[in-house]
């Protein structure tokens, strides 16, 4: 499969980065390695990393600029294979059959055959994502895998080895290009080593400052130079406190819209205390940090903003 | 980019098989599949540039965020130099040990105990007296469960081992989210009521239905190894060990001044093998004890992986903290309100009248479900019962 090209797909790593920065994504290089490799060798890749450090944007932004369908299966524990794969229509075949009887003869098989067709046939994302689409083989993102139980990750593992799946009625569904597959966990708990093993692993990080600056520029264009600066200072001092949950890359871009949002210029003691929710999601941790430590890490913040030159 | 030296690339494939063979000696589960993998990607990749190949493998080889330091320092060892291949040759020659900074494994239990045996046979004369009355050994029975663990001779440790393992945890369950097949629940199946009543045509409405399924909960033990927990602590770990062989999804910690998750070691089925890799992974036996600090450790790094799905969570640590304060009352606030039920075990409740003086157990107290007295078998027993009873 080494040999197969997937259509606009990148055929190095510098070819990768652009790419992803095209679409709004700034990677680093172990990054965009790792998603060369997915796409090139046709791989699921399975991104762990704490919560808002942009596991799922990749998905998105690989989809938009392949030009691919994106397909989301949120998981959640309870999933099973009816919100996964495939569910029927029983109202409109509960109809169909009321119908079959009200005009009469009652020809048993042919009944099962009609109700148990195609027309009846609700597709999940795991159906959809087999299936052929003309744009090219789809994007899936499993989105939190963590979350599910054992149970539905061993389902998945078969659907990914294999990328195929049985609906008993119709027959097996087997995808004829391999969707590009993003699965994604924040580590609520251990994924089995048999899944990983059928992806490629990446452990996203926080960004280095240069490499989040460049992520809020991208994003958040419309903040002053200035502020961007020592928001990105402030953020990455604010990580390294001790604090229950460190703030994601999407906290920095949710502070960075509310500072633009309120005006500000520059970060002030009065701002950042009143917008500290934002960054901060633990009430323990927005009462550690109090005014006298705020001011202190504004410090930090516009030593770091000059150096960021 | 992709014209990796043609030269090389006989040799590649062998130096990456090597190198996965360093991987695995070092510990990450690297198999002759990953092995495969690895020569794939690199060819795919190319090798341009050292970073590119360094991801490329690490990529394959990595599957663990735990994982990245080795393979990082092993990767620096191995590609280092350009005479890697004969290097590795000698590294990977059996007379070099695989593990250097590990010395000759330290002698098993069981091989101890087999001396302690031969040391204790004199003692045989006692047996006689036994057979004369059987009320008595009923008696002696009922001391042996009794018994201090402290108190305990070396022979009664090794008898109270056995009976350890031989401890069976009553089925606990809790419901799950996903449903299962049920005749009295709640919801119904159409799935299932469209199949069936097709067999008849559609004529005949059998209603199938379902409800919750059940799973048991998963366990966490937090493990206190400081000096006063010494006479106990090895023989909860022992009890520990059963629970990992029985039931999926349980977690040890052992904590003194410092928390170390044993739940791997513990894995392992052989027991003496298996205390032993805990025994090492953690440095700090016998020493003080920081147990808001190593609380804290346990629910910044660890809570949100291992208390998901509705955890069980048995604190086993008699207490005695120095700087207890504020601090602990808050860490055991926030366990407590992470997991489904917080037991606490607690050796000291061995004494008729114990009274929470100590400053550290007043600080805990408030934030437990259950406080459970934890020095011999009988107190282990009811544990295990205990245990069986949801909420």
């Amino acid at each position: 499969m080494s040999g197969q090209r997937l259509p606009g797909a990148p055929d190095s790593i510098d070819a990768t980065l652009a790419l992803l920065e095209a679409g709004g994504y700034v990677a680093d290089r172990a990054l965009a390695t790792v998603v060369f490799l997915a796409l090139r060798m046709g791989r699921p890749l399975f991104l762990e990393g704490e919560a808002g450090v942009g596991k799922t944007e990749i998905a998105k932004v690989l989809a938009s600029v392949l030009g691919r369908r994106l397909i989301r299966l949120q998981c959640y524990e309870g999933l099973d294979l009816a919100s996964a794969v495939y569910e029927w229509n029983y109202a409109a075949q509960m109809i169909a059959i009321r119908a079959t009887e009200a005009a009469g003869s009652v020809d048993r098989d042919r009944l099962v055959e009609d109700v148990f067709s195609e027309r009846y046939l609700i597709r999940r994302p795991l159906l959809q994502a087999l299936e052929p689409d003309p744009a090219g083989a789809p994007v899936l993102l499993v989105d939190e895998l963590d979350r599910t139980d054992e149970a539905f990750e061993a389902f998945l593992l078969e659907v990914l080895s294999d990328f195929q799946v049985t609906v008993p009625e119709l027959g097996t569904v087997r995808a004829e290009h391999p969707p590009i597959v993003v699965v994604t966990s924040n580590r609520t708990r251990e994924v089995h080593d048999a899944l990983k093993r059928r992806c490629l692993y990446h452990w996203v990080d926080y960004p280095n400052a240069a490499r989040e600056l460049a992520i809020l520029r991208a994003r958040v264009p419309e903040a002053p130079k200035r502020l961007s600066r020592e928001v990105v200072g402030f953020v990455q001092a604010i990580r390294r406190e001790d604090l229950f949950k460190a703030p994601g890359v999407a906290e920095t871009l949710d502070w960075a819209s509310a500072l633009v949002e309120l005006d500000a210029a520059a970060l002030d003691p009065a701002v950042v205390g009143d917008t500290l929710g934002v960054l901060l999601k633990y009430q323990d941790d927005i009462a550690k940090t109090d005014a006298g430590r705020i001011e202190a890490l504004i410090q930090d913040a516009r030593v770091a903003a000059k150096a960021m030159g | 980019m992709d014209g990796a030296a043609p030269a090389a690339g006989g040799r590649l494939p062998d130096n990456i098989a090597y190198f996965g063979r360093a991987l695995r000696a070092a510990g990450l589960p690297v198999g002759p599949g990953s092995v495969l993998d690895a020569i794939r990607a690199v060819e795919t990749a190319g090798i341009g540039r050292r970073e590119d190949f360094y991801w490329t493998l690490h990529a394959v080889f990595v599957t663990r965020r735990e994982h990245h330091l080795v393979f990082d320092q092993a990767f620096h060892v191995f590609w280092r130099k350009r005479q890697m291949l004969e290097k590795m040759l000698a590294m990977l020659s059996p007379n070099a040990p695989a593990r250097p900074e590990r010395k000759g494994p330290p002698p098993l239990k069981r091989v101890e105990d087999a001396f302690f045996a031969g040391v204790g046979e004199p003692r045989t004369e006692e047996k006689p007296r036994i057979e004369v009355e059987t009320r008595l050994a009923v008696s002696t029975e009922e001391v042996f469960r009794t018994k201090d663990f402290a108190q305990m001779s070396a022979e009664e440790i090794v008898e109270a081992r056995r009976r350890i393992a031989l401890l069976r945890l009553p089925d606990e369950r809790v419901a799950t989210r996903r449903l299962i097949a049920d005749r009295s629940g709640k919801q119904l199946d159409l799935r299932a009521t469209l199949r069936a009543s097709l067999r008849s045509g559609g004529e005949l409405v059998d209603l199938h239905r379902r409800g919750p399924g059940e799973r048991r909960p998963p366990l966490v033990a937090l493990l206190d190894i400081s000096g006063s927990m010494a006479d106990y602590s090895r023989l909860v770990l022992q009890f520990l060990h059963a629970l990992t062989a029985q039931r999926r999804r349980v977690s040890t910690f052992l904590f003194g001044t410092r928390l170390t998750n044993v739940s791997r070691a513990l894995a392992h089925r052989d027991p003496d093998e298996a205390l032993a890799l805990a025994g090492e992974s953690a440095k700090d036996w016998s020493g003080g004890t920081r147990i808001a600090s190593s609380l804290r450790a346990f629910n910044r790094h660890w809570s949100r992986r291992v208390l998901g799905q509705g955890a069980v969570v048995l604190l086993i640590t008699d207490g005695l903290e120095r700087e207890a304060g504020e601090h602990l009352a808050f860490e055991m606030d926030r366990l407590h309100r992470s997991c489904r039920r917080l037991i606490w075990l607690n050796p000291l409740l061995r004494y008729e009248g114990f009274e929470p003086r100590a400053a550290g157990v007043r600080a805990m107290l408030p934030h437990v479900d259950d406080f459970r007295p934890v020095h011999n078998l009988a107190s282990i027993e009811i544990l295990v019962k205990a245990l069986s009873v949801s909420e």
